[in-house]
C-alpha cells in the first residue's frame, strides 16, 4: 500500500512527504471502497454466472417477447375443422370407401398414399380453405372422430386459393380402426377489439390516477394549515400569558364535545326532515341564504372606531345569531348531502354509461354528511379557544399579580390535567392496558402537577413563547414521520382499514400532508419580511398579516411544490398496489406472479403512459402558472 | 403631541441601537429623523409603532403610554398610525388596489378578510386616495408592474387609508432618483400641512431636510447629538452628527 507518487506532476513532487501520506490515505480509501464493494455483491448475490445459463436466458427471451406484445388487443375468430379418415397401418381388407365427390365449395382434404404404416410420412393436401388461414394439422388416435385428444402438430399455412400442402409423419399408434387426421384452419374476423386484460387495466389505472388525486388534494388542503405553525418567523412572535395559554387548551376539547352535540344535533333534524327532493332543495338554498343574513347583521363589516364595547344585550344577540346562523349552515350542508346522495342514487340508472357521475354525486353526498360533523366541531374547538384566550388575555392584564397568580395556578392545573388526560386515552385506546391508574389518574395527576408548578415559577404575567413550542412539536411529529416510507405507511393502513385503494389514499395522503407540510413552511420562513411588517403596521391582527401578507407571496411556490408532489403521488400510486392498496398495482403483482407476462406487459404500459402524460400535463401547468 | 421619555433598546445580540433618547413632537409637526447608517433611525421608528419592542422607556402620546399598552390596545393605536417604508413593502403579487385597501385592515372585520371582502366605502375611498397620489389608473395592475415611484405612491395611499393621526417614514425616497424623490416628498409634505398629519421621517438628504422638514432630530451611535431646527445644523454640528472626517455636499 505504500505507494510512491512515481508518475505526478512535478507540482506533486514539491511536497513529496504531503502526497505520500495523502496517496496512502486515496489507496486505503480505495481498498475499504472495494471492501464495501465486494461484500455488498455478496449479500444482493450479484451473480452473472446465473446470467449466462442457458435455462436463464431461455426464460429471459421467452418473458421479453411476452413483454413486447401486450395483451390489449384481439381479434374474433373463425376455424374451419375438417377430418379425413385413414388406417394406420393399411389394412388387407381393403381401403375405405372411396372418397367422397367433392361438389361445390365445401372444404376437403386428401391424402396420399390414402393409408399407411405408423412412421411413415403422409403427404396432406388442402382444398377451398378460406385463404391465407393458418392453424394446426394433427393427427386424431382412437376410432371417435370428436375425439378432443391429438398427436403432433403440423402448421398449415393457405395459399391465396385457400390450398396448402404439406408432410405429416404418421404417429406410431396403429389401431384396426378406423382414425382421424384434423385441420383447423383459423382466421380473424372483423376488426381487432380491447381484451379482458385491456378493459382491467383502464379499469384500474383510473383507479390509480384517483388514488393519486385524492391523496395530493386532501394532503395539501391540510399541509397547508400546518405549514404555518411549522414556520418559524410566523411562530416565533407568538406569544401569551400562561391563563390564557390555559383557557385556549381548555377550549379545544369543550369546544370540539360542544360541536359534536350541536352538529350532531343537527343532522338528527335534517334526517327527521325527510329525503324529499323538494323540501331538501328548499333548505339547501334557504337555510345558508338565511345564515349569510344573519351573518351579515352579526359581524358589521366595519369595526367601531371606538373600542368601547357596545351594549351587552347588542352582543349578546350577534353572538346568538351567529349561533344560528352557523347551525343554519348546516342544516343545509347536510341537506345537500341529502339532496346529493337521492340524485346520484336516482341518476345511477338512468345515466347508462355515465352512471358513474351519479355514483360520484352519491359518495360526495355521503362523505360531505361525514365530514361536515367532523370539521364542524374542530371549527367550534378553534372558535372556543381562541375566545376563551382572549378571555384569559384580558384578565392577565386587568388583574393584579397577586390576584392573578391563583388562577393561574387552578387554570393550568387544570390545562396540564387535560392534556395528559387525553395523552392517557389515547394510550388506552391504542394499547387497552386495561387499567385506569396508569391511563388516567396518573396522566392527569402529573399534567395538574405539572401545569401547576409552572404557574407556581413563573411571573404571572409574563408571556411564554407558546409559538415556539407548538412550532417545535410540530416540527419533530413531522420529521419522524417524514422518514417512515409511504410503501410502509400503506401497510399500516392495510392492516388497519383493509385492502384497497383507501388504505393507499390514506398511506399517500399522509405521507403528502408531512413532506408538502416541511417543504411548504420552508418556503414560509423565506418569504420576503418587508410586507408582513407593513401589514402588521396598519392594526391588521395576526390572521389578517397572513392572509393578506403571506399568503400571496407563497402561491407560486405552493402551486409548484404541489405539482411536484402530484408527480411522485402518481408514481407511489401505481406501486402501493403490490402491498395491497388499490390501483394498478395490484393486478401487475398479480400477473407477474401468475406469470402472464403479455398482463403484466399492458400494465406497465399503462403506467408509463400515465406517468408520462402526468408528467408532461404538470409540466405545461406550471409553466403557465409560473 | 408625541413624547419620547429616555428610550433605549438593545438587541438580542446586544447592539445597542437606541440609547436613553428622549424628545417632543408636537401635532401636526414634519420632523426629520437623521443620521448615519446604523445610527438607529429605522429602530426608532419601528419602536413607536412597536414593531420593534423597546428596551425601556417611554412613548407617551396624547397622554397615553403606547410602551404599555396591551397587543389588542396596540392594534388599535397602530391604526391611526401610518407607515412608509424606503423599499415600499409592498405586496408583490397583489393588485394595486388590494394594497392600498390593506390599510383598512385595522379597521374591517377580521372575519370579512377570511373571504377578501372589504366594504364599498373603502373601495371608493381607496381610489380616491389612488387619485390623490395620481396613480388611479394603475388601480388593478399587479403591485411588481409598478415603477419604484409608483410603487412608493401606493404605500402612501396606504398610509392614508388608516385615517392616520402620524405618519411614520423610514427613508422613504432613498431607493429613488431625485426628481422622484421630490414628488414623494411633496405627497408627504401635502398630507402634513392640509391634514393636519404629524410626520416622522428618517433622510439621508439635507437638501431635503432643509425643504421639507420643520425640525430635526439627530442620532449617532444611539445618542440624540441634535434637537432644532434645520438651519441651524452648522458645520460643526454636522461633523457632530456624521462624524469628523464628513464632508458636506450639495
Ligand atoms: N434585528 C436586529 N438585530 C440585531 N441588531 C440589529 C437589528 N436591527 C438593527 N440592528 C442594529 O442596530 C443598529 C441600528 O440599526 P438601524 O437599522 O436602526 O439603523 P439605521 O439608522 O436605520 O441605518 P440605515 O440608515 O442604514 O437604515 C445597527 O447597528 C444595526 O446593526
Ligand atoms: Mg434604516
Amino acid at each position: 500500500m505504500a505507494a510512491t507518487p512515481n508518475g505526478w506532476g512535478s507540482a506533486m513532487q514539491t511536497k513529496p512527504k504531503t502526497s505520500l501520506w495523502k496517496s496512502a490515505r486515496v489507496g486505503l480509501v480505495t481498498l475499504l471502497g472495494l471492501v464495501i464493494f465486494a461484500y455488498g455483491f455478496q449479500i444482493t448475490r450479484v451473480d452473472l454466472e446465473e446470467l449466462r445459463s442457458e435455462k436463464r436466458q431461455e426464460s429471459l427471451v421467452r418473458v421479453t417477447r411476452a413483454l413486447a406484445q401486450p395483451d390489449l388487443l384481439a381479434y374474433d375468430q373463425t376455424e374451419e375443422v375438417v377430418n379425413i379418415p385413414l388406417y394406420v397401418p393399411c389394412r388387407a381388407d381393403g381401403l375405405l370407401s372411396a372418397a367422397p365427390a367433392h361438389t361445390g365449395a365445401d372444404p376437403y382434404l386428401t391424402l396420399t398414399p390414402a393409408c399407411a404404416a405408423p412412421g411413415e410420412t403422409v403427404r396432406v393436401e388442402g382444398f377451398n380453405f378460406a385463404p391465407s388461414t393458418t392453424g394446426p394439422v394433427r393427427f386424431v388416435p382412437g376410432g371417435d372422430i370428436n375425439n378432443n385428444v391429438t398427436l403432433g402438430r403440423d402448421n398449415a399455412d393457405t395459399d391465396e386459393n385457400g390450398h396448402f400442402a404439406l408432410d405429416l409423419t404418421l404417429p406410431k399408434r396403429p389401431s384396426e380402426e378406423v382414425q382421424y387426421i384434423r385441420a383447423t384452419l383459423r382466421r380473424n374476423i372483423g376488426t381487432p377489439h380491447l381484451t379482458q386484460t385491456a378493459r382491467d387495466t383502464w379499469e384500474k389505472i383510473i383507479e390509480t390516477v384517483f388514488l393519486a388525486l385524492l391523496a395530493t388534494v386532501f394532503g395539501t388542503l391540510l399541509a397547508i394549515p400546518i405549514s404555518f405553525i411549522a414556520a418559524r418567523n410566523l411562530m416565533k412572535p407568538v406569544k401569551s400569558p400562561l391563563a390564557s395559554i390555559s383557557l385556549s387548551v381548555l377550549g379545544w376539547p369543550v369546544g370540539i364535545a360542544l360541536g359534536f352535540l350541536a352538529f350532531g344535533w343537527v343532522e338528527a333534524f335534517s334526517a327527521r326532515l325527510g329525503a324529499a327532493l323538494w323540501v331538501n332543495l328548499l333548505v339547501t338554498i334557504l337555510a345558508p341564504l338565511a345564515a349569510v343574513w344573519g351573518l351579515r347583521w352579526a359581524i358589521p363589516e366595519e369595526e367601531s372606531n371606538a373600542p368601547a364595547p357596545s351594549l351587552p344585550s347588542l352582543r349578546l344577540a350577534r353572538l346568538g345569531v351567529i349561533f344560528l346562523s352557523a347551525l343554519g349552515v348546516f342544516l343545509g350542508l347536510f341537506q345537500l348531502a341529502s339532496l346529493l346522495m337521492s340524485i346520484g342514487e336516482a341518476a345511477q340508472p338512468a345515466l347508462a354509461s355515465f352512471g358513474f357521475l351519479g355514483y360520484f354525486l352519491f359518495q360526495i353526498g355521503d362523505i360531505l354528511a361525514l365530514t361536515a360533523t367532523a370539521l364542524g366541531a374542530l371549527a367550534v374547538g378553534a372558535a372556543l379557544s381562541s375566545f376563551l384566550g382572549r378571555i384569559g388575555l384580558r384578565a392577565t392584564e386587568k388583574m393584579t399579580p397577586v390576584g392573578l397568580k391563583p388562577l393561574n395556578l387552578a387554570l393550568a392545573a387544570l390545562a396540564g390535567a387535560t392534556i395528559f388526560g387525553l395523552i392517557g386515552y389515547l394510550v388506552e385506546r391504542l394499547y387497552q392496558p386495561g387499567n385506569p391508574f396508569y391511563t388516567f389518574w396518573l396522566p392527569v395527576a402529573l399534567g395538574a402537577a405539572l401545569g401547576a408548578a409552572l404557574a407556581l415559577f413563573i411571573k404571572p404575567k409574563t408571556a411564554l413563547p407558546i409559538g415556539m413550542v407548538i412550532y417545535t412539536i410540530t416540527r419533530t411529529i413531522l420529521n419522524a414521520l417524514r422518514s417512515v416510507e409511504a410503501l410502509v405507511m400503506a401497510i399500516v393502513f392495510v392492516i388497519a382499514v383493509g385492502i384497497g385503494p383507501f388504505a393507499g389514499v390514506m398511506a399517500l395522503g399522509l405521507h403528502t400532508i408531512v413532506s408538502l407540510a416541511k417543504l411548504y413552511s420552508e418556503q414560509v420562513e423565506s418569504i420576503a419580511s418587508g410586507p408582513l411588517e407593513a401589514i402588521e403596521a396598519t392594526g391588521a391582527n395576526r390572521l389578517q398579516t397572513i392572509i393578506y401578507a403571506v399568503i400571496p407571496q407563497i402561491v407560486p411556490p405552493y402551486i409548484s411544490y404541489t405539482m411536484y408532489r402530484w408527480d411522485i403521488n402518481v408514481r407511489m400510486s401505481t406501486i402501493i398496489g403490490f402491498v395491497g392498496g388499490g390501483g394498478i398495482g395490484f393486478l401487475l403483482q398479480q400477473n407477474i406472479n401468475l406469470l402472464n407476462y403479455r398482463g403484466a406487459s399492458a400494465q406497465m404500459l399503462a403506467i408509463a403512459i400515465v406517468v408520462a402524460s402526468m408528467d408532461y400535463i404538470s409540466s405545461v401547468l406550471r409553466e403557465k402558472t409560473l | 403631541m408625541l413624547q419620547i421619555k429616555n428610550l433605549t433598546k438593545i438587541y438580542d445580540g446586544g447592539v445597542q441601537a437606541l440609547d436613553n433618547v428622549s424628545f417632543e413632537v408636537p401635532d401636526g409637526e414634519f420632523l426629520a429623523v437623521i443620521g448615519l447608517s446604523g445610527s438607529g433611525k429605522s429602530t426608532l421608528l419601528r419602536c413607536i409603532n412597536r414593531l420593534i419592542e423597546p428596551t425601556s422607556g417611554q412613548i407617551l402620546w396624547d397622554g397615553v403610554d403606547i410602551t404599555a399598552a396591551s397587543q389588542e390596545e396596540m392594534r388599535l393605536v397602530r391604526r391611526k398610525i401610518g407607515m412608509v417604508f424606503q423599499h415600499f413593502n409592498l405586496v408583490h403579487r397583489s393588485k394595486v388596489i388590494t394594497n392600498v385597501l390593506s390599510g383598512r385592515l385595522g379597521y374591517v372585520n377580521p372575519a370579512w378578510s377570511l373571504v377578501n371582502r372589504f366594504p364599498k366605502e373603502d373601495i371608493e375611498k381607496a381610489m380616491r386616495q389612488l387619485t390623490r397620489v395620481g396613480i388611479v389608473d394603475k388601480a388593478n395592475q399587479r403591485a411588481d408592474e409598478l415603477s419604484g415611484g409608483q410603487q412608493q405612491r401606493v404605500g402612501i395611499a396606504r398610509a392614508l387609508m388608516q385615517d392616520p393621526r402620524m405618519i411614520l417614514a423610514d427613508e422613504p425616497v432613498a431607493s429613488l432618483d431625485p426628481v422622484l424623490a421630490h414628488s414623494i416628498m411633496s405627497h408627504l409634505e401635502d398630507i402634513n400641512k392640509n391634514d393636519g398629519v404629524m410626520v416622522l421621517c428618517s433622510l439621508h438628504f439635507l437638501d431635503l431636510v432643509h425643504r421639507y422638514a420643520g425640525r430635526v432630530v439627530a442620532l449617532n451611535a444611539g445618542k440624540l447629538v441634535f434637537e432644532g431646527l434645520p438651519k441651524d445644523i452648522d458645520d460643526k454640528k454636522f461633523k457632530e452628527i456624521y462624524g469628523r472626517d464628513a464632508e458636506r455636499v450639495g
